[in-house]
């Protein structure tokens, strides 16, 4: 599903250059769930955002769903993150003015989905995660562990095939934090490929398989030891 | 996608009202002092006789002063008005379809049959029965005098609807009769509205002066044996004692127009004048160079500069004045997308091009265009307002109707975009991962 073959990434300034990946290449299969540790700094956050296209790379190979992204139009990147790929980030990311329907509501508008199409899709993601009854809710009105599901549900009511998890319980209570990540679980068991970057150790370990990043380069990789579940997927 | 983008615009604006409100009222003022002086050049510059423009013509001769130009800073322009033995020597020929000498009269009228009514004075033209049908002066009751009532100067009176209301309550008058100066005339027609602007057939009086409150045969004003209440102008040393004297003078004061209906006759008529001026010549008048001008209305207001430089140079300050404004508001359109950068930023992760934040940022530009273009109307409207207030008989230069309405948000929504481009092009290269940990 997913492969990173010598991805190097350089930030550069007038004064000094950073190398936040070097060489670094991963392989996610599709359905897995791996957890991406690290210290700050390492390059995890970059890794994920080349992953989900949100930037690109200066060196290196990179297919998804064997289609090498490196070559491909603005558009076409927007086009992928919009109908492949799911985000959860740290911290939610919701639109403060938009109530949950409408923040869930954001990736389908740019798919050109008709208003029935969109409407049942955002109820059975937010049903999903357990926030039918909040449509009309901002953002403001929930708590923390509430705002993150809603960001669940906007990434889920797409259909994304990868779920891409930027610290998605960092800004959580350990309650909270268990409730999302057994979201995530149940998530990936209906079949989507989940990659979540992570400091918690306890929580890297609830993912079938932990990569350890330090210096830009994956120094530490599971195998392949737990087969993942394929079901339908979640929403769609 | 347009109402969805609408209703994100206008949730935007919402956010931050402050910024909103300045944006909106940086582009209203803008708008609103061009539409103010727009609305003005665009009346002034007008012409109310278009559809007869290609045959109304009218006529001028240069009887002046030979040692120095009527018009200094013009001084190929002849006189304006001829005189009284020219108008009537010119009255003579047969070339044109239609032909008008005029002038402007005053009378006191008195209003016997109103109660309540005291004596008042009454601006009057002194004209042919030509004159209403080459002008298209439309009538509401009767029409106008026939040509024995010019030639034997028939005491008969056309009244404007304004007056005919004040003395007969809008009521067909025709067949009754008004006082001028204790006398009586009487009422062959009524006009229906006519207010042209400018007012083209006389320049010399005011070209935005309201038409005539009365018309009389032109023959009508000879047997008075009174002077012009309009302009008249002289140049020669001559004795002026009597009338007679006056209208043999060389003193310009009567307004020539002539109707010729194809080029043969412009040309015949053309021929006509010349003949007749180098005839005068023999005779010790007509001291100047040839130079007699048939002139249709449009050039005939642009060389009497109805439109006047100043004009046309407060239309360009009003526009440069928008400029400025446009330039305040790229600066806060940038600042206030900037600061939404983080929420553009999210949208590109979650699957928005850059041509749809491109159109979504656009059209919350077009509606904060829409928004100044409301309130360059009202600024206008007040502006106009002001403008009728300093100045009499302004009214009708200072009508903001609905096509400068329409002008007006036209301005608003292009200058809009045009100031929006910028500000939006710069958003839409929102790097998606620059703001993704700090939105």
């Amino acid at each position: 599903m997913l492969q990173m073959q010598s991805i190097s990434k350089v930030y550069r300034t007038d004064l000094i250059e950073t190398h936040a990946l070097r060489e670094f290449s991963l392989t996610v299969r599709e359905g897995e769930f791996v957890a991406v540790t690290g210290p700050s700094g390492s390059g995890k956050t970059t890794f994920l955002n080349i992953a989900g296209l949100l930037e690109t790379f200066d060196t290196g190979t990179y297919k998804l769903d064997d289609l090498d992204v490196s070559r491909l139009s603005d558009d076409a990147r927007s086009r992928i993150r919009n109908q492949k790929i799911g985000f959860i980030f740290q911290s939610f990311n919701l639109i403060p003015d938009l109530d949950v329907f409408d923040n869930v509501d954001v990736p389908l508008r740019y798919r050109g989905m008709s208003a029935s199409e969109r409407k049942r899709r955002i109820g059975e993601a937010l049903e999903l995660v357990g926030l039918a009854s909040r449509m009309k809710h901002i953002p403001a009105q929930l708590s923390g562990g509430q705002q993150q599901r809603v960001a669940i549900a906007r990434a889920l009511a797409g259909s994304p095939r990868f779920l891409l998890a930027d610290e998605p319980t960092g800004n959580l209570d350990s309650l909270m934090a268990r409730q999302v990540v057994d979201l995530l679980e149940d998530i990936n068991r209906r079949g989507t490929t989940i990659v979540m970057v992570t400091h918690d150790p306890e929580l890297a370990r609830r993912a079938h398989r932990n990569v350890h990043v330090m210096d830009g380069q994956v120094t530490d990789m599971q195998p392949f030891s737990v087969k993942p579940l394929v079901a339908a997927s979640a929403v769609g | 996608m347009f109402s969805y983008n609408l209703r994100l615009a206008l949730k935007s604006l919402r956010r931050a009202p402050g910024v909103a409100a300045l944006m909106i009222g940086a582009i209203g003022l803008g708008v609103g002092v061009c539409v103010t002086t727009l609305t003005v050049w665009r009346v002034m510059s007008s012409n109310p006789i278009i559809h007869k423009n290609d045959v109304l013509y009218a006529v001028t001769l240069d009887n002046w002063d030979p040692n120095q130009p009527m018009y200094p800073t013009s001084p190929e322009l002849p006189p304006n008005q001829v005189t009284y033995r020219d108008a009537m020597a010119m009255y003579a020929s047969d070339i044109p379809a239609r032909k008008v000498a005029m002038r402007k009269g005053m009378f006191v009228i008195d209003p016997v049959d109103v109660e309540g009514l005291k004596p008042y004075q009454i601006v009057s033209r002194f004209t042919n029965a030509d004159f209403f049908p080459m002008f298209d002066v439309p009538f509401q009751y009767g029409g106008p005098w026939d040509n024995e009532a010019d030639e034997s100067a028939q005491p008969v009176v056309v009244l404007s609807k304004r007056t005919n209301g004040k003395l007969f309550g809008g009521q067909d008058s025709v067949g009754r009769l008004v006082q001028l100066d204790g006398k009586d005339y009487k009422v062959v027609g009524v006009l229906d509205e006519w207010a042209p602007t400018p007012k083209y057939y006389d320049l010399t009086n005011g070209a935005f002066e309201e038409p005539e409150d009365l018309f009389l045969p032109f023959s009508v004003g000879i047997g008075l044996r009174r002077q012009s209440a309009g302009n008249t102008n002289c140049w020669r040393n001559q004795t002026l004692n009597t009338f007679d004297e006056f209208l043999q003078s060389d003193c310009v004061w009567i307004q020539y127009w002539v109707e010729l209906p194809d080029w043969d006759r412009v040309e015949q008529f053309q021929s006509f004048i010349d003949n007749y001026v180098r005839e005068q010549k023999r005779l010790g008048r007509f001291e100047r160079p040839l130079n007699n001008h048939l002139r249709r209305p449009d050039e005939w207001m642009r060389v009497n500069e109805v439109v006047r430089d100043d004009n046309r140079v407060l239309v360009g300050l009003s526009f440069m004045f928008l400029a400025v404004c446009l330039l305040n508001m790229i600066g806060l359109l940038l600042a206030k997308f900037l600061g939404a950068a983080p929420i553009v930023g999210l949208r590109r992760a979650l699957g928005a091009s850059r041509s749809e934040i491109f159109n979504q940022h656009l059209v919350e530009v077009g509606v904060i265009g829409v928004g100044g273009g409301i309130v360059g109307i009202v600024i206008a409207a007040l502006g106009l307002f002001a403008i009728r207030n300093l100045h009499d008989n302004y009214d009708a230069l200072t009508r903001l109707d609905i096509p400068m309405g329409l002008i007006a948000l036209a301005i608003a929504l292009v200058s809009g975009l045009i100031a929006g481009l910028y500000p939006t092009w710069r958003i839409c290269r929102t790097q998606p991962a620059a703001y993704l940990k700090t939105q």
